[in-house]
């Protein structure tokens, strides 16, 4: 899995005007509420499912939640204002019925849904949305969501209008806001004041509360959790979807995740059949499966390359407050925009597509990949592989070989470094090892150092020892905002040179810029212009080298209907409460 | 000795012969990958060729990769291409491979085609050259802390049980010490202090070193017990008597009574390190990528994939069971032979 910032997992940002929101219909409920109407196949009620995760979620708050795990849970079991479909990739009303925007971009005034109730049967309305962004926009919480609720360096103001009204006001402009409520839980005020008031909003909802003490808005409510074995959620009965025949949504009676720890013995019980989804498969383990596809009763999806894209950096951190004479030394050459360049013309992308996804992946030279249709540069050129090239740029920057081949710099040092890899993550250190041998074409000398996650992210976040890494990122959201984190030099995710208080390069103080010019651009073309420079200027630069993005690829049992698979997060279960078992 | 001892001194010998000479038998660079031929099944050698003709000179036919095929293993035997089997080839200089200048190897094919005898593996790198070199490590890992623990083993037992007094005391409980000592934890531990980037030398001497120092307990302790029961017996009363000194006694009198110990010892030990050497590089602290041990090579069987899919993986493994076997045929015959009061 990519390294996952919190900020990334919250969507973000894309403008395509307003969206038709379904009409308010009433419906035959005891409530009289005006529930969603959904689109899409109608199912049959009942059933269980059971799918996995890796590792047990670590809180079920959603305003403390920042593990992937914790925050998939957290979608289950609550529900945002607006949402993003990830089958079209359009914001659609959710909690909110309808939404307006002023003419200057800054004031949204939602109409929230009438007659809603949270999963103990308790009412919904506009306190519950006040209360919750209070909490969120709390600096003294220090809720991961706080950073994207600030616009133009301001958190968004909240008002009450009225029970089902509210006004959200921005400091400036923004491109796309309403995708800013994605994934922003609305939370029970009757359950959590009291602990948000004794300031300890962030202990409420721990592991080892009582399911019944837990409610939301989403489609699920917590039923058992058995730690180290489970995670049992129940229908939602008072969920406020219904599908197109007036069925309430979920139809699943239950949903459970099993902590499964490992890929492969994921797929031991998926082919046993004691799992019925696997919501994300490597390429090596598709491979396996796909043979058996036929006979097994599951089907497979390959739906083309995510959002996910892996690439190699060096360490380019200001090292002077450190004391690593070595790496200081090898940074003379990180620093070089030609060695850059050069070690991504001397690495062969389409072994890797090859050999570590089995074709199932795609060389990219940006971060936007493939599977962005919307954003991505079409025409970033596509360099292929050149040991030639990549050499004479070498030459060009003062480099040169020794007789027996080994590269040395203008000093005549050798170039050597090390690329951290974990091992836990086998198709990054495939990769590594497929680098390693690639530039020892170059007479580069490359150390592979392989330790676990934690430490390796403890080196590039904190004690900056290291030269090179191998990572891999995944967006939240089709939309560039989230990656402001990654691409601006204060950014939280800004990987190569962490802190960098003022841009140490001009392309650097170009990507800021850039980077903030798109968040405030209306203009859905410009936008799009400005986000192809910054693609260009990566591309260019090379401050992360971009490699592959592989392929999203999923399998479920072939009698579960109802599935829309999406090459975002969740994959499989994004549309958990339209998945159904077909009758036989 | 029984004509069982003798074959298996000789398969061994023989075995650590083809070992040490890998740089020539094996056909290639253990560290050179093949992109087009990831998880290649191993070539059958053959010597009727389809029309039913005999070639005295064997061949293999060159496989042909079907990437997209959706069979487990997607490669087939081109039959239009026959690759007759050239000894005493020589390959050209690769920069980066562990054989700088081109080299004299004792068997290849015509390039651009390539033999693999055992396969490859996910980056295309010949097995049987892998399983080779990886030989090298396992089994001199193996024999080099064997000696090691042996050496330290018979210089403390022979001591402690000659003096036997405080330094007896000290030694044995020491060697309890030792014995208690859980090694792979140890080596955890000792790992965690060295720097990140250990080369593959310096992790091969380091594996050495942990298993070579924590196994010195129990040879010091079976030696020690020989030492004990010798000095007491009249001959070296007679020569004690005569003035001979305690280096001369120990050297001409008792040391020669632990010899068979010491053999059915090694013999014992040797299989031992070996598999724990594989073990280590199995859990990725020993030799580590792209230098092959019987231990990574063995690591990629942790995958589901590969165990599903590909056998061939397993030769480093069947490699071993032999050389275990041998080295028992050996210890056994060195118990039986020792004197009856020694066993």
């Amino acid at each position: 899995m990519g390294l996952s910032s919190p900020h990334k997992m919250i969507a973000g940002v894309f403008l395509l005007g307003l969206l038709a929101t379904a009409p308010p219909r009433l419906f035959a409920q005891p409530t009289g509420a005006d529930d969603l109407t959904t689109q899409g196949e109608v199912g049959h009620p009942g059933g269980r499912l059971v799918a996995s995760w890796h590792s047990e979620p670590k809180t079920l708050n959603p305003v403390s939640a920042v593990d992937l795990v914790s925050k998939e849970l957290a979608s289950l079991l609550h529900a945002d204002l607006i949402h993003i479909n990830l089958a079209t990739q359009h914001a659609e009303a959710a909690l909110a019925k309808s939404w307006k925007v002023s003419s200057d971009g800054k004031r949204y005034t939602l109409e929230l849904r009438h007659g809603v109730r949270f999963s103990d049967g308790q009412p919904f309305d506009a306190d519950d949305v006040v209360f919750s962004f209070k909490v969120y926009l709390d600096a003294k919480v220090h809720s991961p969501q706080r950073d994207l609720l600030e616009v133009g360096g301001k958190p968004i103001q909240v008002q009450k209008l009225g029970p089902y009204r509210l006004e959200f006001d921005l400091a400036a402009p923004y491109a796309a806001a309403e995708r800013l409520f994605d994934g922003v839980a609305i939370l029970p005020r009757h359950l959590l004041q009291k602990a948000y008031e004794d300031g300890k909003i962030t202990e409420a909802w721990g592991l080892s509360s009582d399911p019944a003490a837990v409610a939301g808005l989403g489609p699920f409510r917590l039923k058992q959790y058995t730690p180290g074995q489970q995670v049992v959620l129940e229908r939602n009965p008072y969920y406020w979807k219904l599908d197109s025949a007036k069925q309430r949504l979920p139809y699943l009676d239950q949903l459970v995740f099993l902590i499964v720890p490992t890929e492969d013995s994921e797929v031991i019980r998926f082919q046993a059949g004691d799992l019925d989804l696997l919501e994300k498969i490597g390429a090596d383990n598709y491979a396996v499966l796909e043979r058996e596809q036929t006979a097994s009763g599951y089907r497979l999806f390959n739906l083309g390359p995510g959002l996910e894209y892996d690439f190699l950096f060096f360490n380019l951190d200001d090292l002077s407050s450190k004391h690593l004479p070595d790496i200081s030394r090898a940074q003379e050459w990180f620093r070089l925009r030609e060695f850059r360049q050069a070690i991504s013309l001397a690495i062969d992308r389409d072994a890797i597509v090859r050999l570590v996804y089995r074709g199932r992946a795609t060389p990219i030279w940006t971060q936007v990949t493939p599977g962005n249709k919307l954003w991505v540069d079409t025409a970033i050129p596509r360099p292929a592989r050149s040991v030639e090239k990549a050499s004479a740029l070498l030459r060009s920057a003062g480099f040169s070989r020794r007789s027996d081949g080994t590269m040395t710099d203008s000093h005549g040092q050798p170039v050597e470094f090390s690329i951290l890899t974990n091992p836990s993550n086998a198709p990054r250190t495939k990769m590594a090892t497929l680098i390693q041998d690639d530039l020892s074409q170059l007479g580069m000398h490359v150390q592979l150092v392989s330790m676990e996650f934690q430490a390796l992210m403890a080196r590039v976040f904190d004690s900056f020892n290291y030269e090179a890494t191998l990572l891999g990122l995944v967006s939240g959201d089709a939309d560039p905002n989230p990656e402001i984190n990654v691409w601006t030099s204060t950014g939280g995710t800004h990987l190569w040179a962490v802190t960098e208080p003022h841009p140490l390069a001009p392309w650097q103080s170009q990507l800021d810029r850039l980077m903030q010019l798109q968040t405030s651009q209306l203009d859905s073309r410009q936008r799009k212009a400005t986000y192809d420079r910054v693609q260009q200027i990566v591309a260019d630069e090379e401050p992360v080298i971009c490699l592959v993005s592989p392929n999203v690829l999923a399998g479920a049992k072939a009698t579960l209907g109802g599935l829309q698979p999406s090459v975002m997060r969740y994959y499989l279960l994004w549309n958990a409460e339209q998945l159904y078992w077909k009758r036989r | 000795m029984s004509w069982k001892f003798w074959i298996a001194l000789l398969a061994l010998a023989l075995v650590h012969i083809v070992i040490l000479a890998a740089g020539f038998i094996a056909p290639y660079d253990p560290i050179q990958q093949n992109r087009d031929f990831p998880f290649a099944p191993p070539m059958r050698l053959h010597f009727i060729d389809a029309q039913g003709n005999f070639h005295l000179r064997p061949f293999v036919y060159a496989l042909e990769y079907h990437p997209e095929a959706s069979a487990a293993v997607p490669y087939e035997e081109d039959r239009a291409q026959v690759l007759p089997l050239r000894f005493f080839v020589r390959t050209t200089a690769v920069f980066g491979e562990s054989s700088p200048g081109g080299s004299l190897r004792l068997f290849g094919v015509d390039t651009p085609h390539r033999i693999f005898l055992l396969g490859t593996d996910d980056y295309g790198r010949d097995q049987f050259s892998r399983l080779l070199y990886g030989g090298q490590v396992s089994l001199f890992a193996g024999l080099l802390a064997a000696a090691l623990s042996l050496g330290l083993g018979v210089l403390l037992g022979s001591v402690s049980g000659y003096y036997a007094s405080w330094l007896d005391q000290l030694m044995m409980r020491g060697s309890e010490i030792f014995m208690a000592l859980p090694w792979i934890y140890l080596l955890f531990a000792v790992r965690a202090f060295l720097p990140l980037h250990l080369g593959a030398r310096q992790s091969f001497f380091l594996v050495v070193g942990v298993i070579g120092l924590t196994g010195w307990a129990r040879p010091s302790r079976l030696v020690r017990g020989v030492v004990l029961s010798a000095k007491h017996r009249d001959y070296v009363l007679a020569a004690k008597g005569f003035g001979a000194s305690d280096f001369h006694i120990l050297r001409r009198h008792v040391l020669p009574e632990t010899f068979s110990v010491v053999l059915t010892q090694a013999a014992l030990l040797i299989p031992q390190y070996i598999l724990a050497e594989v073990t280590f590089s199995f859990l990725g602290l020993g030799v580590s990528e792209p230098e092959p041990s019987w231990g990574n090579m063995l690591a990629n069987m942790q995958k589901y994939y590969v165990l599903q899919s590909y056998w061939w993986m397993f030769a480093p493994g069947l490699a071993l069971i032999p050389v275990f076997l041998f080295y028992y045929i050996l210890s056994e015959n060195f118990q039986r032979s020792a004197p009856s009061q020694q066993r």
